[in-house]
């Protein structure tokens, strides 16, 4: 009656198993003293709004970012000044239209050109400084002096000239970005790798008979994690503000679409007639996007790597 | 009266994790003149006792109750006052020489700092002190080192550095923390009885803290026996080493391996040659020059060994740090492609294999690490690392009966099957090396190479597993090739030893030939110089010392050392063949005893230059 029930005994063994103490991976253990960072968890927190009102801010916009209120065009200065009643929360730009909208555009294509650049970087750049530090010898020097010479080059003017060349577009800008992006990337995974690479651990795996390319992707990789994630973090501002700055040069994003760094630059040039909610709101934006990236990259880096701090 | 005394000192750590209690309420006195023994095993808190006495605590620990030196109160002084007693009353020696020198400063101004500070003493009269006390610690060359960077002076001469350095001031107390642990055996007997000499001429009060009973035998008079951050006995030397009490005292005693233990002879060797290594050699190319084609110079890290290994089989290899050990090993897994020589595995070369080929023998060849949790990849758990190899050489088994053979495997080795989804960084270095065990002994390999497997491991943990892998030897009849520069713990386990010294072979024999009858004059200066976890025994022994530093591997008439009569004959690239003394005995070509004893200028200088 109570005769051996094979398939009882193998679910009787799962939740055993499931019972089993579960290990905290480094992951788990970095992901907790992120939580306990005062002050990167609050910019995570100001992202995650900031994230949030980009895509619940449009439903609440009186106004699209198109339209020209044609009645108060005339008398910026006095009749555009922020309002909610007549739906212009943010006031209006100089051609007269609504800020609320323009800004909510503009925070929406700086935040995607901080993580598409970023995450151009961080693909590229692993992937290239992963091989060229696991391969090593020549094929390392080789990938390395050509890094070498492409750092050689200024970034801005890179940019600029591949802009310039190449007609102003979005795809174009994301490719700028990350054409200069990679290089420090690379440089700083190859020299964790190379750390790895000797560490005994490998030496077990390859004593285990596990392929070259089996070690790169199970071994050395996932133990980069740690220094890519940091170091990507700290990109997506670097990216933002490289941006900014090819938008203040008037190369970048262009009509009908909008950055912050383009709408900062407008407001810069209209700050002496009096319309400073032109400048101050995008400025806002801007500053709490960076500087809360900033604070979180270096939450990361305390939590990834303990010693260091 | 005492000299320092500690009543009821705890000493605590603020960490992440809560408040972590290193010492507890611990009470200690030690006489002048006297020599005090602290043991215990890692994390047991000797050191921290006297970091606080010290007031070198990191800023989240905190020492409380008292600490006097000479009836003065010393704890939790201000830094000003403390430097004043720091150095002048008391002076602390660290574990690691290299560390503990400041990189960039040559010695004597190292050296000349402190004199400045407690003496008031510069210019020529502080040189001349430093000379007089670098001479007093046995320096070779004393003059020239002044003038040298830590970098340049080996291991032994630093730690002599630092002892000339903490003597400067004729301290009353010298704190010895782990000073020979990272030193070769032959220099940590030169640099304990360096120790042993200024205690007795100049009267200075020792405290001698370290994890090795025999170390303590040598030295001490008295011995307080630590563990979990309090003392569990203390006792005169004699009381301790012949009447324990406590019962983690005889664990620690009877756990240390010692050397003139008698071993029964362990089960018959199967007749089947598994391992013939032929010859084999691996020579690194070292640029001596700078410019864009440097001149290379091989350093010969193995350079001529052979040796072969019969199934079932234990071979000890000891020597030296930078003798060629862990090389040989990778040079057998050919984890570093030999530059010359044949490693044959059952007939089939593996040197010359190309590495598609070479897979399928990957599975019997297997190598256990020195560093536990170094060798464990940190984002796997401990039950993925100990599959890996399942992974590659049974590709079919499901992922079920993988996961049953890796909770046997844990099981055999000890581990408990809740710690399956544990990540490294969560067990203990004893608990890790059996991952590291269970990873070599998954595919039933019939030779597992251990590299230092048990040196980073505290005593008792060391037995576990050393007792772990003979069982499993028994088990599944493997062949063992055992590194280590331990000699001890080599004779424990192994059937025939290797003797390396700079990458060739100057002894080999039955391990009890070895000890009972070495005939290399090395072999005899390494047993001579490894302590015996015996009072009266280590008291009474004689040491053979062999004058001149070990010359760098890189100079090309290194091997000569124990052959001046050649360097004499101005056969400097003569290389000293191995002869069968009696039937498997094998000492390599040497002179006699008396004249490498003797010295000789010319050939020291030759092997200098």
């Amino acid at each position: 009656m109570f005769g051996k029930n094979v398939k009882h005994q193998d679910l009787a063994n799962e939740v055993n198993a499931e019972l089993n103490v579960k290990g905290r991976s480094l992951l788990r253990d970095a992901r907790d003293r992120f939580v306990r960072n005062k002050a990167a968890m609050a910019s995570l927190f100001i992202m995650i709004f900031i994230a949030l009102f980009t895509i619940v801010g449009p439903y609440f916009a009186v106004w699209s970012n198109e339209e020209i209120d044609w009645n108060r065009m005339g008398d910026i200065a006095r009749q555009g000044v922020p309002n909610l009643e007549n739906g212009h929360f943010f006031g209006l730009d100089e051609l007269g239209r609504d800020m609320y909208a323009r800004v909510i555009q503009a925070t929406t294509i700086s935040l995607l050109v901080g993580l598409i650049g970023a995450f151009m970087a961080l693909v590229v750049g692993t992937l290239y400084g992963t091989i060229s530090g696991f391969v090593g010898g020549r094929v390392d020097s080789i990938m390395m002096r050509i890094v070498d010479i492409l750092m050689a080059i200024p970034g801005t003017l890179v940019i600029i000239l591949l802009l310039v060349v190449a007609g102003r577009s979005f795809v174009m800008l994301f490719i700028a970005l990350g054409a200069v992006s990679w290089l420090t990337m690379a440089r700083i995974v190859r020299g964790q790798t190379l750390a790895l690479k000797n560490r005994e651990f490998i030496e077990a795996a390859r004593a285990a008979g596990v392929s070259e390319t089996v070690i790169m992707f199970r071994h050395i990789l996932p133990n980069l994690m740690g220094v890519v994630i940091v170091y990507a973090s700290l990109l997506v501002p670097d990216m933002i503000l490289a941006e900014s700055f090819i938008s203040f040069l008037g190369l970048g994003i262009s009509e009908p679409y909008t950055s912050l760094g383009r709408l900062i630059a407008e407001g810069a040039g209209t700050m002496a007639y009096g319309t400073l909610w032109q400048l101050a709101f995008p400025l806002t934006f801007y500053v709490a996007i960076i500087i809360s990236m900033f604070f979180i990259g270096d939450g990361l880096r305390d939590a990834l790597d303990p010693k260091d701090r | 009266m005492a000299l320092l005394e500690a009543k009821n000192l705890s000493v605590s750590f603020d960490t992440s994790d809560g408040i972590v209690k290193a010492v507890k309420n611990i009470d200690f006195a030690i006489a002048p003149g006297e020599c005090l023994g602290i043991v215990g095993e890692s994390g047991s808190g000797k050191s921290q006792t006297f970091l606080a006495a010290m007031g070198l605590l990191p800023k989240n620990g905190h020492a409380s109750g008292s600490v006097t030196l000479n009836g003065t109160e010393i704890l939790n002084l201000p830094i000003n006052k403390l430097n004043s007693i720091r150095g002048s009353s008391m002076a602390m020696i660290f574990q690691d020489p290299l560390t503990a020198l400041t990189p960039h400063l040559k010695v004597g101004e190292q050296m000349q700092e402190s004199l400045g500070i407690h003496q008031g003493l510069s210019g020529r009269k502080a040189r001349k002190h430093c000379l007089d006390w670098l001479d007093k610690v046995r320096m070779p060359e004393a003059e020239r080192r002044l003038e040298q960077y830590p970098h340049e002076l080996s291991g032994g001469m630093r730690q002599r550095v630092m002892i000339a350095m903490a003597m400067l001031n004729n301290p009353k107390l010298l704190i010895a923390d782990e000073p020979t642990t990272a030193l070769d055996v032959t220099v940590q007997a030169e640099i304990l009885d360096l120790i042993a000499d200024l205690q007795k001429n100049e009267g200075t009060a020792v405290a001698l803290i370290t994890h090795d009973m025999g170390v303590v035998a040598r030295m001490c008079d008295r011995i307080e026996v630590m563990r979990y951050g309090a003392y569990v006995e203390s006792g005169s030397a004699d009381d301790i080493f012949y009447a324990p009490k406590h019962e983690y005292t005889q664990r620690l005693l009877s756990a240390m391996p010692r050397l003139d233990t008698v071993q029964e002879d362990r089960v018959k060797i199967d007749a089947e040659k598994l391992l013939t290594v032929n010859d084999v050699k691996v020579h690194f190319p070292i640029a001596m020059s700078k410019g864009l084609f440097p001149k290379k110079v091989p350093l010969k890290a193995v350079d001529g060994v052979s040796f072969d290994i019969m199934a079932g089989e234990t071979l000890g290899v000891v020597g030296e740090s930078g003798c060629g050990k862990s090389t040989l090993a990778r040079a057998v897994l050919q984890l570093i492609p030999p530059s010359s020589g044949a490693v044959s595995w059952l007939g089939h070369d593996l040197a010359s294999m190309p590495k598609s080929e070479l897979k399928q023998y990957r599975k019997d060849l297997q190598i256990v690490f020195q560093d536990p949790l170094a060798s464990l990849d940190p984002r796997m758990t401990i039950a993925d690392s100990i599959a890996e190899p399942l992974k590659t050489f049974r590709p079919d088994m499901t992922v079920r009966e993988r996961k049953r053979k890796v909770e046997e495997m844990m099981e055999r080795v000890g581990l408990e099957q809740s710690m399956i989804n544990r990540y490294p960084h969560e067990l203990s270095g004893g608990q890790n090396q059996r991952v590291g065990v269970a990873r070599a002994m998954i595919n039933k390999p019939r030779l597992i190479i251990c590299d230092e497997a048990v040196s980073a491991l505290d005593v008792s943990i060391q037995a576990q597993i050393v007792a772990l892998l003979k069982e499993l030897q028994d088990e599944f009849g493997m062949s063992m090739i055992f590194i280590s520069h331990d000699l001890s713990v080599v004779r424990d386990v192994s059937d025939r030893i290797m003797v390396l010294y700079l990458g060739r072979v100057v002894e080999l024999a039955h391990a009890d030939a070895i000890y009972k009858d070495a005939r290399h004059p090395y072999t005899k200066s390494l047993i001579s110089a490894v302590p015996i976890p015996d009072p009266k025994i280590e008291k009474s022994r004689s040491r053979l010392k062999i004058p001149g530093e070990l010359p760098s591997p890189l100079n090309p008439r290194a091997a000569l050392r124990f052959l001046p009569s050649k360097l004499r004959a101005g056969e400097m690239t003569y290389i000293p063949k191995l002869q069968e003394t009696t039937p498997g005995h094998w000492v390599a070509e040497h002179d006699p005893l008396d004249v490498i004893l003797a010295g000789d200028p010319l050939a020291d200088q030759a092997l200098v230059s």
